[in-house]
C-alpha cells in the first residue's frame, strides 16, 4: 500500500484558519490500513481541529466523508453535492487522492492533511516498512523476491557493501541488510548458485527519472 | 463567583474498575458526584474518539479505568488502552489542552478504596486545572456576541 503518516496538527491549521466550513475527506484503502486517513483519523481529525477552533473562541463547521478510493473519478464525484457549502477541502488520502480532488473541483481550495510516505507492507500491525521502489521494471525474479532497490540504503544490484554488519546496514542498526536477506533467501530455495549472475546496470528510465509514467492500456482506454 | 465544577467521565471497564466503584458503592465510601461513570466491557474497548468526543463535548476530564497489568479478563485490552491514551495525549498537546485532562488507571475489582482515591484525586487535579479550555472558548464566544 501507499503509506502516509498525519501531518502536525498545527500545519493542518494554519491552512484552514480563515475557513468557517470544510469538508473532511478520508480514503477507505491504503490510508485506512496503515491508520492515517481513514474513517476513525477522519473522526479523529474533525475532533481535534474543532477543539482547537473552539478554543480560541471559533467555531468550524467540519463535514466528515470517507471515500472507498479518492484516486478513481467516480468516487470523487461523490463529493460534487457537498463542494458548494464548505470553504475548503481537507483530503486524507495520499497525495494522488488529492491531486484527484483538485482535477474535479478546480474552483475549490484542497489541502493534504497527510505526509505520502512509500509503498510498503505491513510487518506487524501498526508497522510499515518500505518494500517497493516502483522502478518500473521488476528484478524481484533475480534476487528471490526480496528488492534491493527499495531495501538496499544505496541500491546495490549485485550484493553488499564493506557496511554490511551482521546482517544489518550500516546506516542503522534498524535497517536490514537487503543483500544478506537476499543470500539467505536464495539459499532457503537451494538457488544461491544466481547469487552470481551479474545483474547488469539497470536502465533507469522506466523509474521516475525518466519523467512522470503513465500507463495506457488500449483495450481499456 | 460559583466555584468551578468539573465535569469527569470515567470509561470503567465492567470487569475490574466498575466492580471496584460499584464496591466502593457498597463500602459507604464517598468519592466526588463529578465523576460520570460509563461502564466498558473492556478498557480496551475504549477508542480515541470516544476520549476526544468527552473532551469536545465539554468534559474537564477523562479517566479510563482498566484491569492490573496482566489482569486483563480480555488478555491485553488494558496494555492497547494504555497505548491509545498515550496517544490521544500527544494529540492534546498539539492542540494546546492539558494532556493531564487524560489519564489511564488500573485497579482490580476488589479495590473499592482504590477508585474513591482515584477518584478524589483526579477530581482535584482537575479543578486544579480549570475548566476544559474548549468550553471557555465558547462561552467567551458567546458572551461577546451577546454585548454586540
Amino acid at each position: 500500500m501507499i503509506t502516509a503518516e498525519r501531518k502536525p496538527i498545527a500545519e493542518i491549521i494554519d491552512s484552514i484558519d480563515s475557513c468557517r466550513r470544510i469538508l473532511l475527506v478520508g480514503c477507505n484503502e491504503c490510508v485506512t490500513v496503515c491508520a492515517a486517513g481513514g474513517r476513525k483519523e477522519v473522526a479523529t481529525l474533525a475532533s481535534a481541529l474543532q477543539m482547537d477552533f473552539m478554543k480560541r473562541g471559533k467555531t468550524i463547521e467540519i463535514r466528515e466523508m470517507t471515500l472507498e478510493r479518492q484516486c478513481d473519478p467516480e468516487y470523487v464525484e461523490q463529493l460534487a453535492p457537498f463542494i458548494d457549502q464548505v470553504d475548503a477541502v481537507i483530503s486524507m488520502a495520499c497525495g494522488c487522492g488529492v491531486q484527484e480532488v483538485v482535477r474535479r473541483f478546480k474552483a475549490k481550495r484542497v489541502y493534504p492533511a497527510v505526509n505520502t510516505k512509500f509503498m510498503g507492507a505491513s510487518e506487524r500491525p501498526g508497522v510499515w516498512a518500505e518494500r517497493c521502489h516502483g522502478c518500473g521494471n521488476c528484478l524481484l525474479g533475480l534476487t528471490g523476491g526480496i528488492c534491493p532497490i527499495a531495501r538496499c540504503s544505496k541500491r546495490l544490484m549485485n550484493g553488499p557493501c564493506g557496511g554490511s554488519s551482521k546482517g544489518k546496514c550500516e546506516i542503522s542498526s534498524e535497517v536490514d541488510c537487503v543483500w544478506q536477506l537476499i543470500w539467505d533467501r536464495l539459499k532457503e530455495l537451494g538457488i544461491q548458485d544466481k547469487y552470481e549472475d551479474i545483474i547488469l546496470a539497470k536502465d533507469w528510465s522506466t523509474e521516475r527519472g525518466g519523467g512522470p509514467r503513465r500507463i495506457v492500456r488500449e483495450d481499456l482506454a | 463567583m460559583e466555584k468551578f465544577e468539573p465535569v469527569i467521565v470515567a470509561f470503567c471497564c465492567h470487569y475490574c474498575a466498575y466492580t471496584a466503584a460499584d464496591m466502593a458503592g457498597s463500602m459507604r465510601l464517598s468519592y466526588p458526584t463529578n465523576v460520570k461513570i460509563v461502564r466498558v466491557p473492556c478498557s480496551g474497548k475504549v477508542d480515541s474518539i470516544h476520549m476526544l468526543k468527552a473532551l469536545e463535548k465539554g468534559a474537564d476530564g477523562v479517566l479510563v479505568a482498566g484491569c492490573l497489568e496482566g489482569d486483563c479478563h480480555f488478555k491485553n485490552g488494558n496494555t492497547k488502552a494504555v497505548k491509545r491514551v498515550t496517544f490521544v495525549r500527544k494529540l492534546l498537546e498539539e492542540i494546546g489542552i492539558e494532556p493531564e485532562r487524560l489519564s489511564m488507571v488500573t485497579m482490580s475489582a476488589g479495590m473499592g478504596m482504590r477508585f474513591a482515591q482515584i477518584a478524589n484525586e483526579f477530581t482535584a487535579q482537575i479543578r486544579k486545572l480549570g475548566p476544559n479550555p474548549v468550553c471557555a472558548g465558547i462561552e467567551a464566544r458567546t458572551k461577546s456576541s451577546k454585548v454586540a
